[in-house]
C-alpha cells in the first residue's frame, strides 16, 4: 500500500518558495531582458505561469511563458508497453539567443530534464538554459543540477515526492509517499 | 470372402426404408439383408448404433490427374474419398489434357480400377478441350465408359453449341452437367456481389451470373428433351428456376455442395482464400433457399465439387488465388451436422441425395442395398464428432474453410466391392 | 480494424476512442512539421519500409517524411526496381523484409486484402496505404483530422462524398471513420459506380448530387479514373462533369463555410472545376500537410515498446 509519510510544503510554503525563486531568477540574470520561462508538462506549466506572475509583480515587465511536452524525447519509449500520450508543445516565441528557464515540479533522476534540454534545443539556440524546480529529491542518474530549488528533500528510492497544485489537482501541497515494496 | 454387417440401422434409399437389420456381403455383391442373418463362414462387423447405407457417391470431384498432380492424384483423391466414406466418385474432365476423347476416359477408368479404393468414374468433356468451340466425341466416350458430359469449370458460352450438345447427348441417353456461369457478368469477380464484397473491396459475382445460364439451359433441355443436371446450385433464383422447370416436366436434376448450404459470403471477411470458390459463397437468404430446395426435392444431389489446390497457390492475395474448396473428407460430417441435426433433411433423405440420386443421374450401379447390388457400403457413426483438421486429410489439398469446425456424424467404415477400404477414418493399405 | 493492436488495416470496427487518440496525437506532430528543425528523436533506430506495388509518389513521400521527422530510417521498395517484378510472391517479399529487421511495413497494393495477408505473415506492424478497392485508412484519418481542425468537431457534420464510390478505397475508409465519429455521410455518384449494399454502412445514397449537397459541411470529391469510362462504367466524361462535377454553382448549395476536399491527384474540369479546386473553401493542400502529421502519429502509436499496442 502506498501511504503518505510526511507533508513537506503547505500552500504558504509553496508560495514562499516560488517568490524566492522569482527573486533569484531576476537577480541571477540581472533583470528580465531576454528571459523566457518554459514549463515542462504537466506540473511545470502552472509553476512557470506562477513564476512569471511573481516576476511581473517584482519587475513590472511580463515574461513569455511556453509549454514543453517531452514525450517524444523520452529515453524509455522502447521499454514501455503502451506509447504514452503525446501532448502539444506550445512555445509561441523564438528561443534563439534567449535565457530560457525550464520549470518543473520535481527533479529526480534528471532524465526528464535531459529530454527537455534536447526538446528546447530543437526549437532554436538559446543563449543559456537554466533550471528551476520546486523539489529536488536527489538520486540523479545524469550530470544535471538545478539552478533554482524550492526545497531539497532527501528521499529514499522507496519514496516519492508528490507535488499537488490547485490548477491540476484541486489542492495545494507537497508530500512524501512511501511506496510498497 | 463373406462379411456380415450386424445390428446397424440400415438405410435403403431404393425402398425408402430405415430398419435395424443385418447385411451380408459375398463375392463383391450384396447377398442378403434381414434380421438375424447367419454369420456362418463370414467375418462379422458390429455396426450397432451406426447407420449402414449404400456407398456414398460424389458425382462432382476434381482429382486433377493428369496434369495437375501437385494438387491431387487419382491415388490421393481416392484415399480422400474413402476416408470421407465415399465409395464412388465422378471426375470432372478439366485436367491437362482435358478428358475429351475415349482413350483418355479409358485411361482414367483403368488407372482408377488399379488403385482398388473408391470406384472412379469419368465425366467426358462436352467440347474439345472444353474450349466451347467444337463438340467432343461423346459417342466414343460413352462406349469407353464416360458417366456424363460436362465442361465443368467453364460454361458452354455458345447457346447453339450447347443446344446441339443436348440433342446429341439425348440421342446417347446421357446427361449433360452444366456449369452455369455468364462470363461477362463474372469477369474479374472473386466473391458474391453484395454488401460483403463492397465491404472488402473485392469485385463481385452477381447472382444473375448463374441464373441467366440456368434459365438458358433449362429452356434448351426443355426444347431438346435432354437430361440436364445443374452443377453446384448456389442462388435462391437458381433453386426457383429448377423448381419451376421440374413442375412443367423438364428432365432436370440439380446438385448443391456442402459449402453452399453451410457458409455465406460473410466467411470471406478476413480474406481467407479457402473461402474463394466458384460459384461463390452466397448470402444467408440463398443458403436458406438451397436448404428449402433440398427439403422439397428440388435439389436432388449433394456433391462436393472437391477442388484441391496446393498451399502455395492458395497462400496469396485473394484476387490471385484459384477458386476451389476440398470437400471429400468433410462432406458427410457437414451433411449430418447442417442438414440432419439441423432439421433440414431426414437421414433417409440425406443418404438418398448422396447415393441413389447421383447413381440415377449418372446411370451407374450403386445407390441401393438391394440383393445383387455391388457391395459398396458406407457405415456412418451419427454420434461421433471431430474437429476438422486439414493436416489429417488424405487429400493433397488443404483448402478448406471448415478447419477448426466441429462436425457430427462421421463416416466410420467404407466398403468397396465387399472389401473394407476404410475403418475409423484410416485407409486399409492393401496396396503398399 | 486494429489486428492485435499491431497493424492498421481498416477503419471498420475501429473504436471512436482510437480514432480520437490518433487525431489527438497528430496535433503535436503537426507542430513539429511547422518547426524550423523538423525532427524529433522518438523513433531513432527504428526502420520503416514502404512497400509499394502501385505507383503513388504522394502517399509514399508522406510516409517517408513522417518516418524521417521521427528519426526512423525509411527504406522504399518499389515494385518496378525489386525482385517483386521478377515474380516473387508477397509472402516471400515480406519474409525478406522481416529478415532485414523492419519494424513497420507500409503497404500499397492493387489487391484488396493484401495487407491482411502481410500482417498474418510478419511480426512487424503493417500499415495499409491503400489496397485495391478496400480501404485507405490513413487518407481517411487525415481527412478527419483536417475537418476537425477546420470545424472544431466531427459530430453532427454532414459529409458528402461524390464520385466513383465503387472503386474508392478512400470512400470506404471515410465512411467508417466519419460514421464512427458521429458525422452523417452522404454518397453521390453514377449508379454504375455505386457499390451494392453500401447503404448498410449507414451512409445515405443520392443519385442527385445537388440534393446531397444541401446543407453539407464537407464535400469530398473523388478522382474519376479515365479508364472507368473505357470500361463502359459510365457514358462519358462530359456527361459525368455535367451530372457529378463540383462547380461553383453547386457549391453554393452546401453550407456557406463548407470545406472542399480531394484525395488527389485532381482531374480539373472533370470531377472538380478549377475555381472550386483553387477556391477559398478548398483545403486540399492542408490535407497534404496533415497527411504527414497523421502518419507520424500512427508510426509513433504503432511502435510502442514491448507489446506494440495502440493504447486505447
Amino acid at each position: 500500500m502506498t501511504k503518505e509519510k510526511a507533508q513537506i510544503l503547505d500552500p504558504e510554503g509553496i508560495r514562499r518558495s516560488l517568490t524566492r525563486i522569482a527573486h533569484e531568477i531576476i537577480e541571477r540574470n540581472k533583470g528580465t531582458g531576454s528571459l523566457v520561462l518554459i514549463g515542462i508538462r504537466r506540473r511545470g506549466v502552472p509553476l512557470a505561469e506562477r513564476l512569471a506572475e511573481r516576476i511581473k509583480e517584482i519587475e513590472g515587465g511580463s515574461v513569455p511563458v511556453g509549454t514543453l511536452d517531452i514525450t517524444l524525447y523520452r529515453d524509455d519509449l522502447t521499454t514501455m508497453a503502451y506509447q504514452p500520450l503525446v501532448r502539444s508543445t506550445e512555445v509561441p516565441f523564438s528561443v534563439s539567443g534567449k535565457t530560457v528557464v525550464l520549470v518543473d515540479d520535481v527533479i529526480y533522476t534528471g532524465r526528464t530534464i535531459r529530454a527537455a534540454l534536447d526538446a528546447v534545443m530543437d526549437l532554436g539556440r538559446p543563449r543559456v538554459i537554466q533550471l528551476a524546480v520546486l523539489i529536488d529529491r536527489g538520486h540523479r542518474e545524469l550530470p544535471i543540477r538545478p539552478d533554482y530549488v524550492g526545497k531539497n528533500v532527501p528521499t529514499s528510492s522507496k519514496e516519492e515526492a508528490l507535488v499537488k497544485l490547485h490548477e491540476i489537482d484541486g489542492e495545494e501541497r507537497v508530500i512524501i509517499l512511501e511506496l510498497p515494496d | 470372402m463373406k462379411l456380415l454387417i450386424r445390428g446397424g440401422t440400415v438405410v435403403e434409399p431404393a425402398e425408402g426404408s430405415v430398419l435395424e437389420q443385418d447385411v451380408l456381403l459375398s463375392e463383391g455383391r450384396i447377398a442378403g439383408i434381414g434380421r438375424n442373418l447367419s454369420a456362418a463362414g463370414a467375418e462379422v462387423l458390429d455396426a450397432r448404433g451406426k447407420l449402414v447405407v449404400p456407398g456414398l457417391i460424389d458425382m462432382h470431384v476434381h482429382l486433377r490427374e493428369p496434369g495437375y498432380e501437385a494438387k491431387e492424384t487419382l491415388l490421393t483423391g481416392s484415399r480422400a474419398a474413402v476416408r470421407g466414406g465415399v465409395t464412388s466418385v465422378a471426375c470432372m474432365p478439366n485436367t491437362k489434357p482435358v478428358i475429351d476423347n475415349a482413350a483418355l476416359v479409358a485411361y482414367i477408368k483403368n488407372t482408377g480400377k488399379a488403385l482398388g479404393l473408391a470406384r472412379i468414374y469419368q465425366i467426358g468433356a462436352i467440347t474439345l478441350g472444353s474450349k466451347g468451340e467444337e463438340l467432343a466425341e461423346m459417342g466414343d466416350m460413352k462406349k469407353a465408359g464416360a458417366a456424363a458430359f460436362s465442361d465443368d469449370g467453364q460454361p458452354v458460352t455458345d447457346a447453339a453449341l450447347m443446344r446441339r450438345a443436348m440433342q446429341y447427348a439425348r440421342m446417347l441417353g446421357m446427361t449433360i452437367i452444366s456449369h452455369c456461369e455468364n462470363k461477362e457478368l463474372s469477369a474479374g469477380g472473386a466473391m458474391h456481389e453484395g454488401y460483403i464484397s463492397t465491404l472488402l473491396g473485392l469485385k463481385g459475382i452477381p447472382s444473375s451470373t448463374e441464373e441467366i445460364m440456368v434459365s438458358r439451359d433449362l429452356l434448351l433441355a426443355e426444347e431438346t428433351g435432354c437430361r440436364l443436371h445443374i452443377a453446384h446450385v448456389s442462388t435462391a433464383g437458381s433453386v426457383r428456376l429448377v423448381r419451376q422447370a421440374k413442375a412443367r416436366g423438364v428432365q432436370v436434376t440439380a446438385e448443391v455442395t456442402p459449402h453452399h448450404f453451410t457458409l455465406t459470403d460473410e466467411a470471406v471477411v478476413g480474406y481467407d482464400t479457402s473461402t474463394k470458390v466458384n460459384p461463390p459463397l452466397r448470402t444467408a437468404a440463398d443458403v436458406a433457399a438451397v436448404k428449402e430446395g433440398l427439403a422439397d426435392g428440388t435439389i436432388d444431389v449433394i456433391a462436393t465439387d472437391h477442388a484441391p489446390h496446393t498451399i502455395e497457390e492458395k497462400d496469396v492475395e485473394y484476387d490471385r488465388a484459384p477458386f476451389g474448396i476440398v470437400g471429400l473428407e468433410t462432406a458427410m460430417g457437414l451433411v449430418w451436422t447442417e442438414l440432419v441435426v439441423g432439421g433440414v433433411l431426414t437421414p433417409l433423405q440425406a443418404v438418398t441425395k448422396m447415393t441413389l440420386h447421383p447413381a440415377r443421374v449418372l446411370n451407374i450401379p450403386g445407390g441401393t442395398l438391394g440383393a445383387g447390388a455391388p457391395a459398396d457400403i458406407t457405415i456412418i457413426d451419427p454420434a461421433a464428432s471431430e474437429t476438422v483438421e486439414p493436416s489429417l486429410f488424405e487429400s493433397k489439398g488443404r483448402n478448406t474453410p471448415f478447419a477448426g469446425r466441429s462436425l457430427k456424424g462421421l463416416p466410420w467404415a467404407a466398403i468397396v466391392g465387399g472389401r473394407l477400404v476404410m475403418m475409423e477414418r484410416r485407409i486399409a493399405d492393401s496396396l503398399e | 480494424m486494429v489486428i492485435n493492436g499491431k497493424d492498421l488495416i481498416s477503419l471498420r470496427n475501429i473504436p471512436a476512442e482510437t480514432i480520437k487518440l490518433i487525431l489527438d496525437t497528430a496535433e503535436p506532430m503537426k507542430e513539429i512539421i511547422n518547426r524550423q528543425i523538423k525532427k524529433v528523436p522518438t523513433l531513432r533506430g527504428r526502420t520503416v519500409v514502404t512497400l509499394f506495388y502501385e505507383a503513388s509518389t504522394r502517399t509514399r513521400m508522406s510516409f517517408e517524411l513522417a518516418a524521417k521527422y521521427l528519426s526512423a530510417d525509411a527504406v522504399n521498395i518499389a515494385a518496378a526496381t525489386s525482385s517483386i517484378s521478377k515474380g516473387e510472391s508477397l509472402k516471400d517479399t515480406a519474409r525478406t523484409i522481416t529478415a532485414m529487421g523492419a519494424d513497420i511495413v507500409v503497404l500499397r497494393h492493387p489487391m484488396a486484402g493484401a495487407p491482411e495477408l502481410l500482417a498474418r505473415t510478419i511480426n512487424a506492424s503493417v500499415i495499409n496505404a491503400g489496397d485495391g478497392a478496400h480501404e485507405h485508412p490513413t487518407q481517411a484519418l487525415l481527412d478527419l483530422f483536417t475537418v476537425r481542425e477546420k470545424k472544431g468537431r466531427l459530430e453532427g457534420l454532414k459529409v458528402v462524398i461524390v464520385g466513383d464510390i465503387l472503386h474508392s478505397r478512400v470512400a470506404r475508409s471515410d465512411i467508417w471513420g466519419y460514421t464512427a465519429m458521429g458525422a452523417e455521410v452522404r454518397l453521390a455518384g453514377p449508379a454504375t459506380l455505386m457499390p451494392p449494399g453500401i447503404e448498410k454502412t449507414g451512409a445515405r445514397v443520392y443519385s442527385d448530387l445537388e440534393e446531397a449537397l444541401e446543407g453539407a459541411d464537407v464535400v469530398n470529391v473523388l478522382r474519376i479514373q479515365m479508364e472507368r469510362q473505357q470500361q463502359g462504367l459510365f457514358p462519358g466524361l462530359r456527361e459525368y462533369a455535367n451530372m457529378f462535377g463540383m462547380n461553383r454553382d453547386r457549391l453554393k448549395l452546401a453550407a456557406p463555410d463548407a470545406l472542399v476536399m480531394h484525395p488527389g491527384p485532381m482531374n480539373r474540369g472533370v470531377e472538380i472545376s478549377p475555381e472550386v479546386a483553387d477556391g477559398l473553401q478548398a483545403v486540399i493542400n492542408t490535407q497534404v500537410t496533415n497527411g504527414v502529421a497523421v502518419r507520424m502519429a500512427l508510426l509513433y502509436l504503432l511502435t510502442g515498446g514491448a507489446h506494440s499496442e495502440v493504447a486505447y
